[in-house]
């Protein structure tokens, strides 16, 4: 049997009085793409901050490829990596440079052949000598994608991975994503406020509001069970009327 | 400890030095302008003293001495300061990084920034004023070292308080070693120091090593358990400052101040 990708056990995180996740446990299993959806301030960037090792969790344990992330830190983040709006690449580096580094820093074997295959995987070649800052949001958004895959991880989370992409580009970049998935029998966390995209490719979603877990299920599936015609119609009830979640 | 990690470190610097000039002009400038200063108000008081002082080995020694404390310094929080910049934190922090290898990495940064600015130190004082280190003899090295160590701890100190304080603290940074050089005698000895200035002067193994120059530049005889009780110290001081460094980082990792660092506080 194959183990979780991904195993988040009663997690929590208070601010003073202020609860920003409330006891969530979630999993995400080998070959699965999860959305994390919610409403701004749900506390979905802060459980990705936990998941990343960056927040210590007021109570709970985040749990990545058999590895405790409180104990075994560096070993669970190098089965991880991340893309995310608000984690831009360092500008005053080359694309190359910028693979180069991180390479180094998440261990990736045969590191110069890596970066040539994802810089033309990711389209991103013509860019090895061009500084990150100077490239257009939708270029950044292809490098800090490859930095993202550069270590093929087991665990990928990915906060808005196609916000800045034309339509052409974010389903290629989802194609690539779903290879990966398939290919190295890996999980993705992937949060998104494209209720569209996120139905085309999540196998599951998790709604969370007010740093609690609603509901989760088939995101196909989920809006003919609580009555909607889909689920962008699905979030804007739940988030307007959580109760209705419960109400089913 | 993983050696590659540290080399990205080190690495991604030599990136930054390469991309701009301003950088690598910045290692030498203000040591090329105190070299070059103090060398001339040496050769001024050498020819109105008549010669019977020795200023040129103090003075130049002494300055050569303090500044490649402060590169060794700098050394650490430019490169810290170069992340705090970039808002690289997350990527940093959030990667399979230790901070012990981040750390490391700064110090070895700093090997080789404070190396390049002795050797141009060396050079200048050499060929413009006919100053040697060799007057030192073989305690130059522990001098060195005892420096080195200093710096590195200020440099810990420093980006403690830019991590706790958020990116508008690091004016306080720059002027650390000029805040200091009044109490560690850079120029003169302790003991023309206020009595509580020279209490705190010999709290700082600096004041060690420049008691040190002028006791061989006067022809006495050093004495080595002092000299020890100045390396003692500068261990202690960057034990401390590691540990200030670490305990800094977890409370930002409770707080998630890592995470949200453009906000400088989340409190």
């Amino acid at each position: 049997m194959e183990h979780n990708i991904l195993e988040v056990t009663s997690l929590s995180k208070n601010y003073g009085k202020t609860e920003a996740v409330k006891d969530i446990s979630f999993a995400v299993r080998p070959r699965e793409i999860v959305g994390l959806l919610g409403p701004n301030g749900a506390g979905k960037t802060t459980t990705i901050d936990m998941i990343l090792g960056v927040l210590k969790p007021t109570k709970g344990s985040v749990v990545i490829g058999g590895r405790d992330i409180a104990s075994d830190r560096s070993e669970a983040l190098m089965l991880t990596n991340f893309a995310a709006v608000y984690a831009q690449l360092p500008g005053n580096l080359t694309v190359y440079q910028n693979l180069k580094f991180f390479g180094l820093i998440y261990g990736v074997s045969n590191l110069e052949k890596r970066i040539r295959d994802i810089m033309a995987d990711f389209d991103i070649e013509q860019f090895k000598k061009v500084k990150y800052g100077i490239l257009s949001s939708g270029e950044q958004t292809r490098v800090s994608l490859a930095k993202a895959m550069l270590n093929e991880p087991h665990l990928l989370l990915l906060d808005e991975p196609t916000a800045s992409l034309d339509p052409s580009t974010a389903e290629d970049i989802r194609k690539k994503i779903r290879n990966h998935v398939a290919g190295n029998a890996s999980g993705v966390l992937w949060t998104s406020h494209n209720m569209y995209e996120v139905t085309d490719v999540c196998d599951r979603v998790l709604f969370l509001s007010h740093g609690e877990i609603l509901l989760e299920g088939d995101p196909k599936k989920l809006p003919a069970e609580y009555g909607k015609k889909n689920l962008e119609e699905l979030f804007i009830a739940i988030t307007r009327e959580p109760l209705i979640a419960e109400s089913i | 400890m993983d050696i590659k990690r540290i080399y990205a470190i080190f690495l991604r610097q030599i990136y930054l030095i390469r991309g701009t000039g301003t950088r690598f002009v910045q290692i030498f400038i203000w040591i090329v302008v105190d070299i070059t200063l103090w060398g001339f108000i040496s050769k001024y008081l050498t020819a109105v003293t008549g010669g019977g002082f020795s200023f040129m080995a103090i003075f130049i020694g002494a300055v050569l001495l303090w500044d490649f404390s402060t590169q060794v310094m700098q050394g650490v929080t430019m490169l810290f300061f170069e992340d705090v910049w970039s808002r690289n934190f997350l990527n940093i922090f959030a990667s399979p990084l230790k901070v012990s290898e981040y750390v490391s990495g700064l110090v070895f940064v700093s090997v080789g920034r404070s190396i390049l600015a002795l050797i141009v130190m060396l050079l200048l004082a050499s060929l413009a004023f006919g100053f040697s280190m060799i007057v030192y003899g073989a305690f130059l090295a522990l001098f060195v070292f005892i420096l080195f160590l200093f710096g590195i701890a200020l440099g810990l100190i420093g980006i403690s308080i830019v991590l706790r304080w958020g990116p508008s603290a690091e004016w306080f940074i720059w002027p650390i070693p000029a805040l200091l050089s009044p109490f560690v005698g850079v120029f003169y000895p302790l003991t023309v120091l206020p009595p509580w200035m020279q209490t705190v002067g010999w709290l700082l193994p600096p004041s060690y090593v420049f008691t040190g120059v002028r006791t061989l530049i006067e022809g006495g005889a050093l004495s080595m358990p002092t000299l020890l009780g100045g390396f003692i110290l500068a261990v202690v001081y960057i034990i401390a400052a590691y540990a200030l460094f670490l305990m800094v980082y977890r409370k930002a990792i409770k707080t998630g101040l890592i995470a949200r660092y453009s906000a400088e506080t989340v409190v």
